[in-house]
C-alpha cells in the first residue's frame, strides 16, 4: 500500500508527525483510528454518508440556516463563517462552482493533509452538503502539488463514491446533482490564497487577483459566482448534520464552536496534530499537556513560538495562558490562521530561525506585486547577511525601513513583561495585493522586537567613515 | 444672488452616473464605475504610476498609485487605479503615509533597476526616472547585488528587450494579450526571478509590436529604428497623421537634425485610442532613404537623366499642351494630401480632363460612398458588424484593433463573409465561409434565417465593405453590400478603401467621370487613345491587379508624366519624372475612411527639390496660362471649405485638433449595381483568392531597412487535404496555371484556407501572381500542379 509506482512512500511518511488521539471529542477525525479509514466500507459502516442523507431530505435553506447558525468558521486562516461566505453569491446566477482549497502549504500546517490522506470520504460527503446547502452546480477539489498521498486516496474514494452513487447524477435517487474534478497543484505557496488557486485552476499562473472589487463568491472561477472553502471547514459538515446544531455548539465556545485541528511542530516531546476543542484550549495546555505535546525536549525552556503558521507574528511564554481562540490572539498581536504552531526551545538562533521563514515566503513571492516581489528578496537578503555575521547596525534599521514599505503603520505584536512591550494587536496594513508579502516581514518583526539583543550579538559595529570630494578642501 | 444661483441650478442636468467626491479636498464629479486615478487625471493632483493605462484593464501591480480612502475605520490604503470612485468618497493622495508608501514603492521599483540612464534610450522621456524625482526618496539604501540578465535581447526584428530595466508592470505583456490578441511575450519564472520573455523559438512577431515600446515605462523595451539615433531633448515633435493606410491614425512625428526619427502613437478616442501598427509607425525609414529622388528626370537616348524643375516643368507644360483634347488621363492622387488632389483635380478641370481615377483597379467603385456613411465608432458600438472586408488585420490594422476590441468585450456581434479565414475570423459570431464568386448566394442564405434576422433587427448594423479578393470582380462586393442595404433595416456602411487618402482624392475631384474607371482608362490607352499619361503617385505596374492591362496601358501611352517620390516600375517608363515631397515633409489635411478630415504636418524640409503635388499643379497651370487663383496651401484650404459641399463646415483650425471634423460628402455618383449570377466552376479546380499581407513590396515598406525583410515573399496556400491531393509537400514548388499562363510559386498548407480555394498574397517578392488574375471573368480559376 505504501509503495507507489515512480517513487516510493514509505510507511514512517504516512504516519509521522500523525495523528494524536486523545480522550477529547472527535468531529473530524473519529476514522482516523481504522487502519483502512480512507475506504468507503468503513466509511459507511461508521456513519459515513448520512449526514448527507439528512442534508439531503431537507430544503437546502434549512442546511444552510443550519450552518450558518452553528457558525462553522472557516478554517483556512481567515477564520470567516461559512454559512455567512455561502449567503453572499447572488442568486440565479449559473452555473455556481465549490472550490476546495486543498492547496495546504503554510509552513507548519499539515492538518488537511492527514484529513485527506486518512478521511477522504467525509471530505467528498462535506463538499456535497456544501454544494447541496448554496446551490453550487460543480465541484473543484484542488490539492495541493506535492501531497501524493492525498491525491492518490482522494481520487480512489472518489471513484468509489461514484460507483456507489453518492456522486454524479441523480445522488441517492434524489434530484440533487454535482460532478467532483480533481486538480493538483503545481507547487506554489501563493496558490493557497483563494484568487490564486482560482487562476491556477484556470490554467493560468497562480497569481491573486486584486480584491475588491472582484470577490470570488460574485465573480470567481470562469467569472462565475465561486464558494472556495477549506477542507476541514467541510470535513465538519457530516458531523453537525448527523448530530445537529447544538450538539456542534455544545462543543467550544459561542464564537469559535466545535473543534479545530492543530498541527503543532518544533522542539516538543510529541508533535502531531491534535483535534482540539475550539476556543477554550490554551497554549500552554497545548505545548505542555501530557496528552497533547507533552513539553519541550530535554524539558528545555521555550524561547518562542509561532501560533498560526509561518506568517503568524510569534509569540513568547508571556502569551502560553491565551486560549487558541481568534479574537483574543488577535488582540494579543498575532493570529490563528491555518492552525499550525511552531515551538522554539531556548536553544534556537532566532536569526536563522526568523531567515528560515523569510526566505520561504520570498522565495515562494509569485512576483506581481513590487513590494513582495523586491522587499521580500531584500529582507532575505539583509537577514542572511546578519546571520553570516557579516551584518552591520543600518542593517537592523534597514530591515525595519523596508518592512514599512510593505506593511506601513504600527505592526503587530505581542506584548513582551521584561522588554515593556505592549501588545499591537492584528491585522497589519498592507501595500501588497495578497498575504505573501508581508508574511516575508512577519518573522523579521517578532524576531527583532523581541530578540533584538541575539541580532545585535551578531553584527559588526561600523561606524561612519567621513569622505571628502577630490579637490573640496574641507 | 439667490435668484442667480437657483437659475443656474434649473439649467444643470443631472446625470444619473454622476458620483461627486473629494480628492485632496477639492470636489470632483466622476462617472460611476471609473477608477480613482482616472476622476484624479481631471484634477491637478497627479497620482503616481507605472501599471495602470487608460485603455487596457487595470490589474493593480506596482502599487505605485496608492492612495488613502476615508472608509469607516479611519483612512484605508487602497491602489487608485483598482478602486472605484464612490457617492461621498474622500480620497487623499497627498498625507505622509501615501507619501512613505510612494516613495517606498519608487525605492523598491528601483533596487534592482540598473539606473543606466546615460546609456539608456528611454532617459529623458522615462515615467520611472520622472516619478522617480517627483515622487522619489531622492536615494536608495538598496546595496544588495542587482539582478543580472543578458543585455538586451531581441524578441522580434523590431524590438529589444532589457530585462534589467524591466519593472515587471504588465503593461507590454497585456497588450500583446488584451488589445493585439497576439499573446507572444508572458511573464516566466517566478517571485523575484519574474521576467517576461517570448516563449522558447518563437519570437513576438506582432503587427502591433512597436505599440509595447511606447507604453514601456521604463527602458526595457526599445525598437530598432530608434535605438541610440536621439535623445528626447534633442527632438523636435508635430502632432500629425499617419498616411500609410486610411484608418488615419493620430501620430506626433518626432524628427531632430531635419530627419524624422520617430513615429509615436497619440490617443485619438474616435480613431485609434493611441495605438499603431508597427508598418505604420516605423517606415518613416522611406522617408530618409538615399533612394529617393532628388532632381527631375527626364527621357533621353540614353534613359531617364536629371535635369533642373524649369526644363522638367517646360516640358511636362509642352506635352499637355500638344495633347490631343480629351486626351489626357490622371491616374492616382490618393497618397497626397486633399490639398494635393484639389489642386490637381483643378488642373485637370482646367485640361478638361475627364479621364481620371484616384484608384487602381484594386479597390471599390465610388459609389460606395453612396450609402449612409458609418464611422470607426458606430462600427464599435453596432448591435452588428458585417464584414465584406479583405482581412483588416492585414491592410488596416487598428481598424482591426477597435474591431476586436468590441468583439471581445462583447459589445457587438461580427458577422463575417469571407474566402478564408481572416485576423478577425476568431472574434466573429458567425464567419460564413464562402468560395468566390458565391457572396449573393451566401449573403441570401444568410439573410433567410430565422437567427440571422433576429440578430440584424436586434439593432443598428454597419457593413465593413472593401475589396476583399484582387482575384475576384469589385463589383461582386458591391452588389452583396446593396443587397444588405436594401433588405435590413437601419444599415450603414463604413468604406475601407486602403490607400491613405482615398476618400479625400474621390471626394475632391479624382473620382471617375461616367464610370471611365482606371481599367477603362488603361484599356483606352492600350488602344493608343492616351496622348499624355499623368501617374500622380501612382504605380499602376505594380498596383493594378490586372498585369496585361498595366502593362498595355503603360505602353500604349505616348507620353508619362510620373510625379512620385521614388522610382517605381512605371515612373521607370516616364518621359518626365517630378520629385514629390513625402509624408512629413508637407502640410495639409487628409481624410480617413470614415471621412475624418485630420492635419499632416511638415516635420522636415523636403528631401533635395522635391515639392509637394499642389505646387507643381499650380506651377504647371501657370505654365499653361491657367489662373488657378492659389499661390499657398491656405488659399487651396480656403477654396476647398467654399466650393466643396461636405467640406463647408471645415476650418483647417479645427482639423487640425487631434480628433479632427467628420466631412459629409453627398453621394459621388448615382448607384448603379449590377448582379451577377454566381459564377460556376470550370474545369480548373482551385478558384483564386489573393489579397494583400500587411508587409510588401509597397515602397514605403521596401524602402525602410527595418521593415523589407518582414514581407514573407511569393507563395501560394492551399487546404492541407488539397496539398495531399495536388501531391505536393509544404514548401515546394507547384505550377500555378490559368487558361493562358502559369507561374511558378512555392506551396504552402493552411488551415485558413477552405478546399478548393488557394490564397496568394498579392505584390510579394518573387513571382508575381497578378500575370494570372482575369478580373473581366468575375474570378480567377487556377490550376495547381506538382511539378517538384
Amino acid at each position: 500500500m505504501a509503495q507507489r509506482e515512480g517513487g516510493t512512500v514509505t510507511s514512517s511518511y504516512l504516519h509521522a508527525p500523525g495523528f494524536i488521539a486523545g480522550d477529547r471529542p472527535k468531529i473530524v477525525t473519529s476514522r482516523f483510528e481504522y487502519a483502512d479509514s480512507y475506504k468507503i466500507d468503513r466509511f459507511i459502516a461508521t456513519g459515513g454518508y448520512q449526514g448527507l442523507r439528512s442534508a439531503l431530505s431537507r430544503p437546502a435553506q434549512t442546511v444552510h440556516d443550519d450552518v450558518r447558525s452553528a457558525t462553522v468558521l472557516g478554517r483556512g486562516g481567515a477564520g470567516f463563517p461559512a454559512g455567512v461566505k455561502w449567503g453572499l453569491t447572488p442568486q440565479e446566477v449559473w452555473p455556481r462552482y465549490l472550490v476546495v482549497n486543498g492547496d495546504e502549504s503554510e509552513p507548519g500546517t499539515y492538518k488537511d493533509r492527514l484529513l485527506m490522506e486518512r478521511d477522504p470520504h467525509q471530505l467528498i460527503e462535506g463538499c456535497l452538503i456544501a454544494c447541496y446547502a448554496a446551490g453550487l452546480s460543480q465541484c473543484f477539489l484542488y490539492i495541493r502539488g506535492e501531497m501524493a498521498v492525498a491525491q492518490e486516496r482522494v481520487a480512489e474514494a472518489l471513484n468509489e463514491a461514484y460507483e456507489a452513487g453518492y456522486v454524479g447524477k441523480n445522488i441517492l435517487g434524489t434530484n440533487f446533482s454535482v460532478d467532483i474534478v480533481l486538480h493538483w497543484g503545481a507547487g506554489a505557496y501563493v496558490v493557497g490564497e483563494e484568487t490564486a488557486l482560482i487562476e491556477s485552476l484556470e490554467g493560468n499562473r497562480g497569481m491573486p487577483r486584486l480584491k475588491p472589487p472582484f470577490f470570488p463568491a460574485a465573480n470567481g472561477l470562469y467569472g462565475q459566482p465561486t464558494i472556495v472553502n477549506n477542507v476541514e471547514t467541510l470535513a465538519n459538515l457530516p458531523w453537525l448534520m448527523t448530530n445537529g446544531v447544538d450538539a456542534y455548539t455544545a462543543i467550544g465556545t459561542k464564537t469559535s464552536p466545535g473543534t479545530r485541528m492543530v498541527a503543532v511542530s518544533g522542539h516538543v516531546v510529541r508533535p502531531g496534530v491534535y483535534e482540539i476543542v475550539n476556543g477554550t484550549t490554551t497554549f500552554r495546555d497545548l505545548i505542555y499537556g501530557e496528552e497533547f505535546c507533552g513539553g519541550i525536549r530535554n524539558n528545555n525552556a521555550l524561547k518562542a513560538f509561532v501560533p498560526g503558521g509561518g506568517s503568524a507574528p510569534w509569540f513568547t511564554s508571556d502569551q502560553l495562558d491565551l486560549p487558541f481562540e481568534g479574537s483574543q490572539v488577535g488582540a494579543a498581536g498575532s493570529m490563528l490562521g491555518s492552525g499550525a504552531i511552531m515551538v522554539m526551545d531556548e536553544t534556537t538562533d532566532i536569526p536563522a530561525a526568523a531567515l528560515t521563514l523569510t526566505r520561504f515566503y520570498a522565495h515562494e513571492s509569485c512576483g506581481k506585486c513590487t513590494p513582495c516581489r523586491e522587499g521580500g528578496t531584500w529582507l532575505e537578503r539583509i537577514l542572511s547577511r546578519i546571520v553570516d555575521g557579516k551584518g552591520t547596525d543600518a542593517d537592523l534599521a534597514q530591515l525595519i525601513e523596508v518592512g514599512e514599505s510593505i506593511c506601513p503603520g504600527d505592526f503587530p505584536h505581542a506584548s513582551n513583561e521584561a522588554l515593556g512591550l505592549t501588545a499591537v494587536p492584528f491585522p497589519y496594513k498592507m501595500t501588497t495585493i495578497c498575504f505573501v508579502g508581508p508574511s516575508a516581514y512577519v518573522p523579521v518583526h517578532s524576531a527583532l522586537t523581541l530578540f533584538r539583543s541575539e541580532f545585535e550579538a551578531r553584527i559588526t559595529k561600523r561606524t561612519m567613515i567621513k569622505v571628502t570630494a577630490v579637490g573640496v578642501s574641507s | 444672488m439667490s435668484t442667480t444661483e437657483s437659475h443656474n441650478e434649473a439649467e444643470i442636468v443631472i446625470d444619473p452616473n454622476a458620483v461627486s467626491m473629494t480628492i485632496n479636498g477639492k470636489s470632483v464629479t466622476a462617472r460611476k464605475g471609473e477608477w480613482i486615478i482616472a476622476a484624479a487625471d481631471r484634477t491637478e493632483d497627479f497620482i503616481p504610476r507605472f501599471c495602470y493605462h487608460p485603455r487596457m484593464e487595470s490589474v493593480g501591480m506596482c502599487r505605485q498609485c496608492l492612495v488613502e480612502v476615508e472608509g469607516p475605520r479611519g483612512p484605508m490604503m487602497v491602489v487608485s487605479c483598482m478602486t472605484p470612485v464612490a457617492e461621498g468618497q474622500v480620497v487623499r493622495t497627498d498625507t505622509d503615509t501615501v507619501k512613505r508608501a510612494q516613495e517606498g514603492m519608487i525605492e523598491l521599483l528601483l533596487a534592482n533597476h540598473p539606473l543606466d540612464c546615460p546609456v539608456c534610450d528611454k532617459g529623458g522621456e522615462c515615467p520611472l526616472q520622472d516619478q522617480a524625482f517627483s515622487h522619489g526618496p531622492g536615494e536608495s539604501r538598496y546595496v544588495e547585488e542587482k539582478r543580472h540578465y543578458e543585455k538586451p535581447i531581441p524578441i522580434s526584428g523590431l524590438v529589444f528587450l532589457d530585462r534589467e530595466r524591466c519593472i515587471l508592470c504588465d503593461r507590454c505583456t497585456r497588450f500583446a494579450d488584451e488589445v493585439a490578441g497576439d499573446p507572444l511575450i508572458t511573464f516566466t519564472h517566478r517571485g523575484n526571478n519574474t521576467q517576461v520573455l517570448t516563449f522558447p523559438d518563437e519570437p513576438f512577431a506582432s503587427y502591433f509590436s512597436g505599440n509595447t515600446v511606447q507604453i514601456c515605462p521604463v527602458g526595457a523595451l526599445t525598437a530598432e529604428p530608434y535605438r541610440f539615433k536621439a535623445r528626447p531633448w534633442d527632438l523636435q515633435q508635430q502632432e500629425s497623421t499617419c498616411t500609410t493606410c486610411s484608418v488615419g491614425c493620430r501620430t506626433v512625428v518626432q524628427s531632430s537634425r531635419d530627419e524624422i526619427l520617430r513615429y509615436q502613437g497619440v490617443d485619438s478616442d474616435p480613431v485609434n485610442w493611441g495605438w499603431l501598427c508597427d508598418r505604420g509607425r516605423f517606415n518613416f525609414q522611406s522617408t530618409n532613404s538615399p533612394n529617393r529622388l532628388s532632381t527631375p528626370l527626364i527621357k533621353t537616348e540614353s534613359g531617364l537623366v536629371a535635369t533642373s524643375w524649369t526644363v522638367a516643368l517646360d516640358e511636362t507644360a509642352r506635352v499637355l499642351r500638344h495633347a490631343q483634347p480629351g486626351s489626357i488621363a490622371i491616374l492616382g492622387g490618393a497618397r497626397g494630401t486633399n490639398e494635393d488632389a484639389w489642386a490637381w483635380a483643378q488642373l485637370a478641370d482646367a485640361l478638361g480632363v475627364d479621364m481620371r481615377d484616384a484608384q487602381l483597379d484594386d479597390g471599390l467603385p465610388a459609389e460606395i460612398f453612396g450609402y449612409p456613411n458609418a464611422t470607426i465608432d458606430d462600427a464599435c458600438s453596432a448591435t452588428t458588424v458585417i464584414l465584406l472586408a479583405p482581412d483588416l488585420k492585414e491592410e488596416l490594422p487598428v481598424l482591426y484593433l477597435r474591431l476586436r476590441g468590441a468583439a471581445e468585450k462583447k459589445k457587438i456581434r461580427i458577422i463575417e463573409i469571407t474566402t478564408h479565414d481572416s485576423g478577425l475570423t476568431r472574434y466573429a459570431w458567425k464567419s460564413l465561409q464562402c468560395e468566390p464568386g458565391h457572396q449573393a448566394e451566401t449573403v441570401q442564405q444568410m439573410l433567410s434565417t430565422p437567427e440571422m434576422q433576429e440578430q440584424l433587427g436586434r439593432g443598428s448594423v454597419v457593413v465593413v465593405a472593401g475589396r476583399s479578393n484582387l482575384a475576384e470582380a469589385a463589383h461582386h462586393t458591391m452588389a452583396v453590400v446593396d443587397t444588405i442595404a436594401t433588405t435590413v433595416s437601419q444599415v450603414s456602411v463604413l468604406p475601407v478603401l486602403r490607400r491613405a487618402n482615398v476618400r479625400g482624392a474621390l471626394s475632391l475631384g479624382l473620382a471617375p467621370r461616367d464610370s471611365t474607371d482606371a481599367a477603362t482608362i488603361l484599356e483606352a490607352s492600350a488602344n493608343g487613345k492616351v496622348d499624355c499619361l499623368i501617374l500622380l503617385g501612382a504605380d499602376p505596374l505594380s498596383d493594378v491587379p490586372d498585369a496585361d492591362l498595366a502593362r498595355r496601358g503603360i505602353a500604349g501611352a505616348r507620353h508619362i508624366i510620373a510625379i512620385d517620390t521614388f522610382l517605381n516600375n512605371s515612373s521607370a517608363h516616364a518621359d518626365i519624372v517630378l520629385p514629390a515631397a513625402a509624408y512629413g515633409e508637407k502640410d495639409g489635411t487628409t481624410t480617413n475612411l470614415e471621412g475624418r478630415v485630420t492635419n499632416v504636418a511638415q516635420s522636415i524640409t523636403p528631401h533635395a527639390t522635391s515639392r509637394p503635388d499642389w505646387m507643381i499643379a499650380v506651377e504647371l497651370a501657370a505654365l499653361l496660362n491657367h489662373d488657378l487663383g492659389i499661390l499657398t496651401l491656405q488659399d487651396i484650404q480656403t477654396r476647398i471649405t467654399q466650393t466643396v459641399g461636405g467640406f463647408d463646415g471645415l476650418s483647417v483650425s479645427v482639423a487640425v485638433r487631434k480628433n479632427g471634423v467628420l466631412v459629409s460628402v453627398p453621394p459621388i455618383s448615382p448607384l448603379q449595381v449590377h448582379h451577377d449570377a454566381a459564377v460556376k466552376r470550370n474545369a480548373y479546380e482551385f478558384r483564386l483568392v489573393v489579397a494583400r499581407k500587411l508587409y510588401d513590396q509597397a515602397i514605403g515598406t521596401a524602402m525602410s531597412q527595418s521593415l523589407a525583410a518582414l514581407a514573407p515573399g511569393a507563395g501560394v496556400f492551399v487546404n492541407p487535404h488539397d496539398l495531399e491531393r495536388v501531391g505536393a509537400k509544404d514548401g515546394s514548388s507547384v505550377r500555378v496555371s490559368n487558361t493562358t499562363r502559369s507561374v511558378i510559386l512555392p506551396v504552402h498548407a493552411s488551415m485558413t484556407v477552405a478546399r478548393g480555394t488557394a490564397f496568394v498574397p498579392f505584390n510579394q517578392k518573387g513571382v508575381d501572381i497578378r500575370e494570372l488574375l482575369q478580373t473581366s471573368n468575375g474570378v480567377t480559376d487556377v490550376q495547381i500542379a506538382n511539378i517538384s
